[in-house]
């Protein structure tokens, strides 16, 4: 079988998140880059379906040139290729994002490869649209479950799982199909040294799609007003134990 | 017609949502900004029983689609839920459709922007129309990040960040009720919820505890948690962690805190060794008190704590933990 996954490269935040003067991004000079968490889980997914039915799989970016890093980061885990939708760095909405994606498995099959499944992280860690999946389902005419936190593989069926209030609600759909996984499907190996090694010969294909109009268009970036708090220090080790206790009976804890 | 605003409001046998209340505060507001009416899309059983709270929030008509297919909320058919949202699109021209920004309000507004192919905007604070389309403040990265909008196009597609906007009750009569039969087809029920699988009871959920006590990095192993147990246990908490222990394989990922873990909204919130990076940050923004244990009196947590105490967890947990036994004993 054949699987692609798409990851989109994200800055890693860390504990405070500096904008750039123009608003328009967040300041990422100091800041380092990885996969957006939830296509963590969808790359580790595709290694552990090939590794377990056989076939291949293939990870997809639309990204600037930089977003190689996170194409090899997926090929270090295990992906067997990687397809870099090379972007101008502007941010692409999620239509544009999806129609591109469209356009690249559309040439793949021009070329010989059919996907059975297609997977994507249920939103994107930094703009959180939640709907990248769904449209590209939508344009090819492919069923889709997002949200989901299990797959097992049976033949030509897949069954997964959701999380819901009280439970988890089961999917079963015949492939191909398309899924928008969450964090906890999985829990993503770190590329070994081998690993890495390989990744740096492992096929890697770019295109550079032009950028459509945007329709959800960014104007500007703020951050949130602060808590406005100020920790009242309760003391220092062992000794502040007394100080929390009283704490936890003012709030009727105790 | 007057142009109006569409809600998708998801409710259980009739008692809708708290988050679709939220969703029809922000349609209300959008809809006064050019004096058009609010109408509500219910699927599902008992819907109809919906209509006096709808009325006083602000729903002038509730549309019912009723289907045998969409009948039973355990086979949430989300396609079925998008056609019949599409269908009534076309036959009411609406302004904006709004959803809650929950898994299923994003999910069915998401396959109606794909069928539409109009733009979608998720989790927003605020919208008001301008021309033809919308201005937005909607939430990135979970919330640590506000971004203002445009989107083009009607209907304008909105989901609503779940608690950042304020239900309002009008003193309103009951909403009229409207039953439709959406023309489903085969393909709308393709995809379709086969069995729900009822999570393991016992223990208290992370997502409704009064206490909740988290471990992060500083915990050092599986085995450090022992006394972060203890001390939920003591309050009659659950037991949190941050992503780096998550991804260290310490803890389970249903025990992480975070954007893309469990939102938390306890009574009080102690996390033990986690420094406040945004990811964790976004997982506990609705604790109403946040007592910090870190060892850095400058680690980004504390611009979010109400009391800290600085030291090793290793040595300032146990502590508490002993401090609680020994009140409780002396009452």
């Amino acid at each position: 079988m054949n699987i692609l996954v798409a990851v989109k490269r994200v800055p890693m935040t860390g504990g405070r998140i500096v904008l750039r003067d123009d608003r328009q991004e967040i300041d990422t000079r100091h800041l380092g880059f990885t996969i957006s968490p939830h296509e963590e889980c969808a790359a580790e997914e595709a290694v552990r379906l090939i590794e377990a039915h056989g076939g291949s799989s293939t990870v997809l970016t639309l990204g600037p040139p930089e977003a190689e890093e996170q194409l090899r980061d997926a090929l270090a885990v295990g992906v067997d290729r990687a397809l870099h939708l090379v972007s101008d760095g502007e941010e692409w909405d999620p239509q544009a994002t999806a129609a591109a994606i469209v356009a690249a498995i559309a040439a793949e099959r021009d070329a010989g490869t059919r996907y059975d499944l297609i997977l994507f992280g249920n939103e994107s860690a930094d703009a959180a649209n939640f709907q990248v999946a769904m449209r590209v389902a939508a344009a090819l005419a492919l069923p889709c479950v997002s949200g989901v936190k299990a797959i097992s593989l049976d033949g030509g069926r897949i069954r997964c799982e959701q999380e819901v209030g009280g439970g988890r609600d089961v999917y079963e759909l015949e492939l191909p199909a398309v899924l928008a996984v969450k964090e906890g499907l999985n829990l993503p190996r770190y590329p070994s040294v081998p690993g890495r090694l390989r990744a740096k010969r492992k096929p890697l294909e770019a295109s550079s799609p032009q950028r459509p109009g945007a329709r959800l268009r960014k104007l500007e970036l703020a951050l949130p007003p602060g808590s406005g708090k100020q920790a009242r220090i309760l003391g220092s080790g062992a000794d502040a134990a007394g100080a929390v206790v009283e704490v936890l009976a003012e709030l009727g804890l105790l | 017609m007057a142009a109006e605003v569409l809600v998708l409001v998801e409710h259980a046998g009739g008692e809708p949502d708290e988050l679709s209340l939220q969703a029809l505060a922000l349609a209300r507001a959008y809809a006064d900004g050019f004096g058009g009416a609010v109408s509500a899309l219910l699927i599902g059983r008992g819907a109809a029983g919906a209509a006096g709270v709808l009325g006083v929030h602000g729903a002038a008509l509730a549309l019912v689609a009723e289907h045998e297919a969409l009948e039973d909320d355990t086979r949430f058919a989300p396609d079925a839920w998008a056609a019949s949202l599409c269908e009534l699109i076309a036959r009411r021209s609406p302004a904006a459709v709004v959803a809650a920004g929950s898994d299923r309000g994003n999910e069915v507004l998401a396959r109606a922007a794909a069928r539409l192919d109009q733009p979608m905007a998720a989790n927003c604070l605020a919208a008001a129309a301008v021309g033809e389309g919308a201005r937005v403040t909607r939430l990135r990265w979970g919330g640590s990040l506000l971004e203002e909008a445009e989107l083009d196009g009607v209907p304008a597609l909105l989901t609503v960040a779940p608690h950042a906007v304020a239900t309002q009750r009008l003193d309103a009569a009951a909403a009229a009720v409207e039953s439709f039969t959406p023309a489903l087809r085969e393909e709308d029920l393709r995809v379709a919820v086969r069995e729900r699988v009822a999570a393991p009871g016992g223990g208290v959920s992370l997502a409704d505890a009064d206490v909740v006590v988290s471990g992060g990095r500083g915990v050092g192993s599986a085995e450090g948690f022992a006394a972060i147990e203890e001390l939920a246990a003591l309050l009659g908490g659950a037991v949190g962690c941050s992503r780096a222990v998550t991804m260290a394989g310490w803890r389970p990922h249903s025990d992480q805190v975070g954007q893309t873990g469990t939102k938390i909204a306890p009574e009080l919130y102690i996390p033990c060794g986690i420094s406040g990076a945004t990811q964790h940050m976004a997982g506990c923004k609705g604790a109403k008190h946040l007592l910090a244990v870190n060892p850095d009196p400058e680690a980004p947590i504390l611009a979010s704590a109400d009391y800290a105490v600085i030291g090793d967890l290793h040595e300032v947990v146990p502590a508490i933990n002993a401090a609680i036994r020994k009140a409780r004993e002396a009452r």
